[in-house]
């Protein structure tokens, strides 16, 4: 029987053609459809599937606003028993560490066996908020898992590694590990998953930023980055577009 | 501002984005401190050494013979200590990944991680998959912590010198280090090598289905171009994995490569970026692809591709 904790954030939906705010503070997120962080439904379903083999109870943590709930709700009708929902509305200007730190403080009660989360974020991508959260707890931890096998009190995974390589690795629980995107299938959640998630516990309470949170970071400005190379972009009717394009490669590029 | 650069090598073996990091920390400030890590390391150190340096330190213990998060992060907060840079910087690699952000927890800082560039006191990283940068600056009191990106700064840009080497040799218990790492092994060899294609057609999750694969498909028949694929395509089994492009898969350097639907995040672009031409075909304008681009068409692939075959068919 373990207890498994899944982080999870909610981020703007992959598509999302993003704009930046006038003042250059933050993107405009009035008009953005948000969903769950890819690599965390990939933590997510690692959790179920353990809990599935093993037994045991799989909580859902997430950090953010009101909007969060709709993430939440969707882990819940896919399989997770109940959710800790920490309510923030700067998560923004929180960085890696102070994010962290809030996680860390709601979980000092729950003292799970395992705590799951994606290997990054699609919108800041720091790819450290697991790391640090295993620091701030005093557990172990491995990054970039593709796969998680448990042998009574310990935990023999798959690492990826660069270019194509992996390592095994072995370690005691309890411990955090980091998830990458692809190692399972996704599953959907059904509709009694769906029916029954309504009835599931979600526990909100307010983040609140402990003392003494040290040297962090501050984003100053965000706008959209300039190119690299002299492109030259064809938009318009497909074909003319096509056509342009062809001629450049055959007579400028001379790769036709 | 005094710099301490983290070098990563392998049994022996550089990674070689070491030299970029070097490179961007001569570049910053003097003086600049390296250090090295791992057992067996003087050759290493002693490479090191040839380059402009205040110091060369030398981490050796034998609980570093191989990687591990807590041996790195214990031996690095010692050093740190004996050294009090104001900044310390990695490159941005897996390794890195892993350790550094704990490393710099442990000291109740931030590590500003995957940095593009720094302009004075404000370093540059990209959030939401390289469609925003972000200028970030540090608050409060050094030590910094930074790690920097792939391909951001230039490897053959370092200045050549001569610095002394200086062994340390941190305080480490066994029962401190509590992974325990194994074997490192590749899955299957490769059957394709794509770095002998002279043009590469490259497909991303733009295509929606493994049943929309023809259409580019047919686009790489046109050109006699070899099919590729970024990671979400392969890890859906609609394309072998050996023909994967990027960090986790192939690098290639072909003629030209074209991407379509593909989006343009970092660990897509170190796999092809150094193709001569780049020609990227994606419906969203602000996608990162075009940023590396030479040539690209706005527009949805399902129009602009079939277009573009039949455009090739009069000038072949
Ligand atoms: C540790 C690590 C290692 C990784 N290794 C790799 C790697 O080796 N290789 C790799 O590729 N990725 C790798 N990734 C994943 C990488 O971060 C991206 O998630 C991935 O490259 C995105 O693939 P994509 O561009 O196909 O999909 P998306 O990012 O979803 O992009 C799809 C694109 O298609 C466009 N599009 C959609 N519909 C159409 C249409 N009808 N017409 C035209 N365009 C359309 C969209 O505008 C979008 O730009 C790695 C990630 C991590 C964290």
């Amino acid at each position: 029987m373990m207890k498994i904790v899944v982080v999870i954030k909610q981020v703007p939906a992959r598509d999302s053609f993003l704009r930046v705010d006038p003042g250059g503070a933050w993107i405009q997120e009035s008009d953005l459809n948000y969903e769950i962080n890819e690599p965390d439904a990939y933590a997510l379903e690692a959790g179920l599937q353990l809990k599935e083999k093993s037994g045991g109870e799989v909580v859902v943590v997430s950090t953010g606003p009101a909007r969060v709930a709709s993430t939440i709700r969707e882990a819940l009708a896919k399989g997770a028993d109940r959710a800790i929902h920490i309510e923030q509305e700067d998560v923004a200007g929180a960085g890696p560490l102070a994010t962290a730190r809030v996680i860390a403080s709601a979980l000092e009660t729950e003292k799970p066996d395992l705590i799951l989360t994606g290997l990054q974020s699609d919108d800041f991508g720091y790819g450290q908020t697991g790391v640090i959260l295993a620091e701030l707890m005093g557990l172990p931890h491995a990054t970039i898992i593709m796969n998680v096998e448990v042998n009574g009190a310990s935990l023999r995974l798959k690492r990826e590694l660069e270019n194509g390589y992996f390592q095994h690795v072995e370690m005691p629980l309890p411990a955090l590990l980091t998830m990458q995107s692809g190692s399972n299938k996704l599953r959907y959640a059904t509709l009694m998953g769906i029916k029954k998630a309504k009835t599931k516990e979600v526990r909100t309470i307010a983040g609140v930023q402990p003392e003494g949170a040290g040297t962090s970071i501050r984003i100053e400005r965000v706008y959209m980055p300039g190119s690299s190379k002299q492109s030259q972009i064809f938009d318009g009717p497909p074909r003319e577009a096509a056509a342009k394009l062809v001629e450049k490669l055959k007579f400028e590029a001379r790769v036709l | 501002m005094s710099i301490l650069v983290v070098t990563e090598q392998r049994g022996g073996a550089w990674n070689r984005m070491s030299f970029e990091t070097l490179a961007a920390a001569q570049q910053f400030e003097k003086p600049v401190h390296a250090a090295v890590i791992g057992t067996g390391i003087e050759t290493l150190a002693q490479e090191l050494a040839g380059y402009q340096l205040e110091a060369v330190h030398a981490v050796s213990h034998p609980l570093l013979e191989h990687y591990t998060a807590d041996g790195y992060s214990l031996a690095l907060r010692q050093l740190i200590e004996k050294v009090s840079p104001e900044l310390v910087l990695f490159p941005h690699t897996y390794q890195v990944r892993d350790f550094a952000p704990k490393l710099a927890t442990s000291l109740n800082r931030v590590l500003v991680s995957d940095v593009v560039a720094r302009h004075g006191d404000v370093f540059v990283r990209q959030l939401f998959q390289g469609k925003i940068n972000a200028d970030i600056r540090f608050t409060g009191e050094p030590p910094f912590f930074a790690s920097l990106q792939a391909g951001a700064w230039r490897a053959d840009q370092t200045v050549a010198g001569s610095a002394p080497v200086v062994p340390f040799t941190p305080e480490l218990k066994p029962e401190q280090i509590r992974v325990k790492p194994l074997d490192i092994f590749r899955e299957a060899e490769r059957a394709v090598d794509l770095g002998a294609a002279e043009i590469i057609v490259s497909v991303g999750r733009g295509i929606k289905e493994a049943d929309n694969l023809p259409v580019v498909q047919k686009l790489a028949e046109v050109l006699g171009a070899e099919m590729a694929a970024s990671r979400p395509i392969c890890d859906n089994g609609w394309m072998p994995m050996e023909r994967q492009v990027g960090s986790s898969g192939q690098t290639v350097a072909p003629k030209m490569y074209i991407a379509v639907g593909i989006s343009g995040a970092i660990q897509h672009l170190v796999g092809m970026k150094g193709s001569r031409t780049i020609v990227a075909i994606n419906r969203d304008p602000e996608a990162p692809i075009f940023e590396v681009a030479d040539y690209g068409i706005v527009g949805d692939l399902f129009e602009v591709v079939p277009a573009l075959i039949e455009e090739i068919r009069k000038v072949k």
